[in-house]
């Protein structure tokens, strides 16, 4: 794992200091809200229904249990016990206050955490794929390029005001598990015909109001141009985007208006431009970063042979477990959607437990995913039935990973103040209706969002949901056909929407007619696309 | 009726106008009439409240009751956390919110 040095340590014990100030100054009445409130969210500072909101960055989904724990101590030093990982990679608190907010920051600085790049029209917490340095089928551990990403943004004057937010994915294997091309910039790390390492990058995706997949811009990228080409990416952004609108602030609206291959030519000329100004660094200044994620001391020769005469553990294993690139080796999945509970919330004390069991089993390393889990990525396969049953002691052993209830979901109006509808009660009807056929339904990406925003990437779901206000009552919209996977695409709006019971029916009926008309191996998004909207929106509204 | 509401500046809380002060309450909520935006000026520029608003209530003879759901889960504290709200005594609070 990277590790600050002096720079990184003072910069953000500098911005602890400077941010405690301002708290001070505005409970003192030296700043009105209005000065205070760019301020307070640049430190990751959110005011939502029922207090302060804070939200942790998790560099790229990577802690390691010393961080872990500090997790869970401020869930229950400051919070009400629990916090909620989120679909960036990051964690939530939601009932912060702001008196707390210096000391809080204080305390995560101490094990080289922060609220930095969480929040306004910056470079936000570059995501990455979760199973990032163990994965069998990565090119290679794209983590140093976040890093690499990290420092180059963090502060950077040019890119602190930009027209809107900014988000970049990075991740190495075909198979995407980060939704890469709904993100301003998602780069897949790979090799070319001579075996040289480089990227494809691509620009202008996102969801919110006016979801798009971001086209290809870039086929291959030669790694020693990264920077200077993802600079000269942003400065074509930062001339054109709209300041003036903010719905039309966002790269991917660029991109679609002027179109991929203007967007790229501009790109190309910004480059050449770029390029002599030396923004790359050195080959040794990316060693150094790469020797953080160094691979950790794997034992060697350790055997695959698993005991699955334990069926539950099995069922486990089949469903949570991933193939890792070391022998002996799994990558663990711990889900935090028990059926019918709040998806991506998780309680101090399963915080410190997790941590206690990636320090004992998986290198001290644990990962965030966007789907609002926790991964364990280095277990020997030999540990593996010890682990399950810890976490099943624990309430986190649920064998669902991407079934329907390992859905996605977004605070919605429980907590947040943009909702038009919640979202949490419905993930949890939906999760508790369908529990008993998830296994036979597979693969099945659910995904709800409380508003158009998208924070629950609705857009990108098999199924999505979108919570709207209707005269003043909640109503939810029904969207299929969706993906934030390496076949990515956006969802269809069915119809009229439904009430709270009536998305869940509707979802019911959906099923069904699925499960009637799918032939062997297809998953629902493959039949879906194999027989048509229409059919699904026959049986949905008859 | 109208009421006033807002988060407190120090710990967030949510907060109504009862007419000396901000409580916790809702039901301490009081009229505040045509004052609403003098109120929260006031306040504002007192520290005491942060991001106030005045907002339309029913008057009930439990006590005012917001006219949109958002505000009534403001009062109450998430519909999904029952022991963090704040009257999780009262078992009618479910079908006071929806
Ligand atoms: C409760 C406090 C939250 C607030 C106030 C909030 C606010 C917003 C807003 C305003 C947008 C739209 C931005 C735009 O269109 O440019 C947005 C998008 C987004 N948010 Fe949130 N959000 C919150 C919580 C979350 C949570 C909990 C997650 C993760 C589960 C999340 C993940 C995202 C993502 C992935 C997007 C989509 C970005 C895109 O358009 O590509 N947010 N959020
Ligand atoms: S999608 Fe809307 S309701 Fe959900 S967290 Fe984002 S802003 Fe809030």
């Amino acid at each position: 794992m990277y590790k600050y040095d002096t720079y990184d340590q003072s910069i953000v014990d500098a911005r602890v200091e400077e941010f405690r100030d301002q708290v001070a100054r505005r409970m003192a009445g030296e700043l009105t809200e209005d000065q205070f409130k760019p301020l307070r969210l640049m430190n990751g500072l959110y005011l939502q229904l029922h207090a302060y909101m804070l939200r942790v960055a998790v560099p790229y989904g990577t802690l390691d249990s010393r961080q872990m724990h500090m997790l869970a101590h401020i869930a229950r030093k400051y919070d009400k016990g629990y916090g909620h990982f989120t679909t960036r990679q990051n964690i939530q608190y939601n009932w912060i206050e702001l008196k707390d907010a210096g000391d809080i920051l204080a305390d995560l600085a101490t094990v080289e955490m922060h609220a930095i790049q969480t929040s306004g029209n910056c470079i936000r917490n570059t995501t990455s794929d979760q199973y990032a340095g163990a994965a069998a089928d990565e090119v290679a551990d794209p983590r140093p390029w976040a890093e690499l990403l990290r420092q180059w943004s963090t502060f950077h004057p040019e890119f602190t005001y930009l027209p809107r937010k900014f988000k970049v994915a990075i991740i190495a294997s075909d198979e995407d598990r980060a939704a890469m091309r709904l993100h301003d910039i998602g780069l897949q790390l790979t090799q070319n015909e001579a075996g040289e390492t480089g990227f494809k990058v691509y620009v202008g995706g996102g969801m919110g109001r006016t979801p798009m997949v971001a086209p290809l811009i870039r086929d291959f990228l030669p790694a020693a141009d990264y920077l200077s080409y993802l600079e000269a990416c942003l400065r074509v952004y930062n001339r054109y985007g709209r300041r003036d609108n903010i719905y039309k602030a966002r790269i991917k609206i660029l991109v679609h208006e002027i179109g991929a291959d203007e967007y790229r030519r501009q790109v190309e000329e910004e480059f050449l431009h770029v390029k002599t100004l030396g923004i790359d660094p050195p080959a040794e200044e990316f060693e150094r970063i790469n020797a953080f994620f160094a691979q950790p001391a794997w034992e060697q020769g350790l055997s695959d042979e698993l005991d699955l005469s334990d069926p539950d553990f099995k069922l486990w294993v089949d469903q949570n477990v991933f193939a890792h690139k070391a022998p002996g080796y799994a990558i663990a999945t711990i889900s935090l959607k028990p059926i019918g509970g709040i998806p991506g919330d998780a309680s101090a004390d399963q915080i410190d437990l997790m941590a206690d069991l990636a320090e004992t089993y998986s290198f001290d390393e644990l990962r965030v995913t966007h789907s609002q889990n926790i991964v364990l990525p280095h277990v020997r396969k030999a540990d593996l039935y010890t682990l399950w049953q810890k976490l099943d002691a624990a309430g986190l052993a649920t064998a669902n990973l991407d079934l329907i209830s390992d859905m996605i979901a977004c605070p919605g109006l429980d907590y947040c103040s943009l909702a038009n509808a919640r979202s949490i009660p419905v993930a949890q009807k939906i999760s508790q209706r369908f529990a008993d056929r998830e296994a036979d339904l597979g693969e099945l990406k659910l995904k709800i969002s409380g508003c158009i925003n998208a924070c629950g990437h609705h857009h990108a779901g098999h199924i999505g949901i979108l919570g709207v206000d209707r005269k003043g009552t909640e109503n939810y919209q029904l969207l299929l056909g969706g993906s934030g996977a390496e076949d990515a695409s956006l969802g269809r709006i069915t119809g009229p929407g439904f009430d709270e019971d009536g998305i869940v029916d509707a979802i019911e009926r959906t099923l069904d007619r699925y499960v009637a008309t799918r032939e062997p191996g297809e998953r629902f998004l493959d039949t879906y696309r194999r027989v048509g909207f229409e059919t699904f929106k026959e049986a949905i509204y008859g | 009726m109208k009421i006033a509401t807002g988060n407190d500046l120090a710990t967030g809380d949510v907060v109504w106008w009862d007419g000396e002060g901000w409580s916790r309450h809702v039901e301490e909520a009081v009229d505040v009439g045509d004052h609403g935006a003098a109120l929260i000026a006031r306040e504002d520029a007192a520290r005491r409240v942060n991001a106030a608003y005045v907002i339309d209530a029913e008057a009930t003879p439990q006590g005012p009751r917001p006219a949109h759901i958002k505000d009534r889960i403001r009062a109450r504290g998430p519909t999904v956390r029952a022991d963090l709200n704040i009257a999780p005594a009262d078992t009618a609070a479910g079908s006071w919110v929806i």
